[in-house]
């Protein structure tokens, strides 16, 4: 070890706080000029820490489910007699949906469609709040060999949740609909009106860009669009709430506070990619 | 009081068990800092998580500069804001600088701060959350080169206010007992 005499190390430790307030204003450059830089150093971090996480989910899982029961038990009797009213409700849809489905079919069959292809999926668990202040993100805990690729499309039970932005080695982020970036292309269930929602930060992402005189109704229901080959057609986003400053919201119909487990969709779009890093060779996509 | 090892006079040789539990205790503030950090990552699926990282950073590192500024150095915020950055998904650098401000002032005025109670020093713990978060803000907003909603920065300020008594009064407690090296 070097020794400095008692002033050198003094002025060297009042020197420090400068000098390293400085290198935070070289990071930021660093950061400005490379982006990468960072997503990479966030993926390897949550890959390191992932392991963790998963084994937290566990205990984590049991108290959501407990605390869920006691709350559940307080108000069984309500609850009970609304599940008794909406499942009547929707007995009557089955058999609508039913008669529904069986004429598409015929219809189908008369026209010589060319189905959809049935996509293939995972299922992984949501470890981590991957977002931050301004940004709306979850981690995935995939597991080593996920066959997840950057640009697949997240969904959990009720509806769209995002789509795959950032492929670790045993983790992927999935960036949801309502983060700042968020732009999807949407059509307008009863008015077949093509529009783009824009996420805000909040729990609503907002519409944009739809054609004059079909404005988005109050209640109506917002399918993706296959335009740009992003999406597949049909999947289901949310619905339509007109806020008080009049402006045209969604709801999304997927539980994107409280997501537990998600299914990874790989519909094979090719179509608007999400940045891909340079210098990186293709990812096979043979599975 | 002088430390042991500065006192003049023969003495032993500090075992290795000793020398392990005064790295320990030299350890704690940091280590409890992250440790905390990382725990907000959870999905604990409370509304508005992403506030609880700027909310308990911030406490952690205010207490511990005031009470031991030799716990946390420039080169561990530095750390620390490093991991800031990387966990709350924010442009790089933000973190550091804006925790190296809080320490750098919070040394400066160190004096002055001690002096007063609790109370004050709460009080002037709210001037600097706010001020961290709006510096923060700003710097995200200039990096991102987008204008960003000022209302999640004076929320996540607000909480952190709201949980700094439980860290104060934690971090004091364990100033005196655990994280003491002089105790080891």
């Amino acid at each position: 070890m070097i020794r400095l005499s008692i002033q050198a190390r003094q002025a060297l430790a009042k020197l420090t706080l400068p000098v390293l307030i400085a290198a935070s204003f070289g990071l930021m450059l660093l950061g400005k000029a490379d982006a990468l830089l960072a997503d990479r150093a966030r993926m390897v971090l949550a890959d390191a820490l992932a392991p963790i996480y998963l084994l937290l989910a566990e205990p984590l899982g049991g108290l959501h489910q407990s605390v869920a029961a006691v709350s559940g038990l307080w108000e069984l009797r309500a609850e009970n007699a609304r599940l008794r009213e909406e499942n009547e409700r929707l007995l009557r849809w089955q058999s609508v949906a039913l008669a529904l489905d069986a004429e598409n079919q015929r219809l189908k069959a008369n026209l010589r469609w060319i189905p959809d292809p049935a996509p293939s999926y995972v299922t992984a668990r949501v470890v981590a709040d991957a977002g931050g202040l301004y940004a709306k993100a979850v981690l995935l805990a995939a597991g080593p060999n996920h066959g997840i690729h950057k640009g697949e499309i997240a969904l959990d039970e009720r509806g769209l949740v995002g789509r795959v932005t950032e492929i670790g080695a045993r983790t992927a982020r999935v960036l949801l609909l309502t983060d700042l970036n968020s732009r999807i292309p949407v059509i307008l269930e009863t008015s077949r009106a093509h529009a783009i929602l824009v996420g805000t930060n909040g729990a609503r992402p907002r519409l944009l860009y739809w054609p004059e005189g079909s404005a988005p109704q109050e209640g109506e229901r917002v399918v993706t669009s296959a335009e740009a080959a992003a999406f597949p057609a049909n999947l289901p986003v949310g619905s339509v709430h007109v806020s008080a400053t009049n402006v045209p919201e969604v709801v999304p119909a997927a539980m994107l506070d409280r997501l537990e487990v998600v299914r990874i969709f790989d519909y094979g779009m090719g179509g608007v990619a999400t940045p891909e890093a340079p210098l990186r060779l293709p990812e096979r996509r043979g599975r | 009081m002088a430390r042991p090892e500065q006192a003049p006079g023969i003495r032993p040789r500090i075992s290795l068990g000793r020398r392990l539990d005064i790295a320990a205790r030299c350890a704690f503030p940091a280590g409890c800092t992250v440790m905390l950090m990382l725990l907000t990552q959870i999905p604990f699926g409370i509304a508005d998580q992403a506030a609880l990282l700027f909310a308990i950073t911030l406490p952690c590192v205010y207490v511990w500069s005031l009470a031991r500024p030799t716990a946390l150095p420039p080169p561990v915020m530095f750390l620390i804001g490093l991991l800031f950055d990387l966990l709350g998904y924010l442009p790089l650098g933000v973190g550091p600088l804006t925790l190296l401000t809080v320490h750098g002032l919070s040394l400066r005025w160190r004096p002055m701060l001690l002096a007063k109670g609790f109370l004050s020093g709460w009080l002037a713990f709210c001037g600097f959350a706010l001020g961290a978060a709006l510096l923060a803000w700003a710097l995200i907003a200039a990096l991102l080169f987008q204008p960003l909603p000022v209302g999640p920065a004076l929320f996540e300020a607000l909480l952190s206010v709201a949980l700094y008594p439980a860290f104060a009064i934690l971090f004091l407690r364990a100033y005196g007992t655990i994280a003491d090296p002089e105790r080891a």
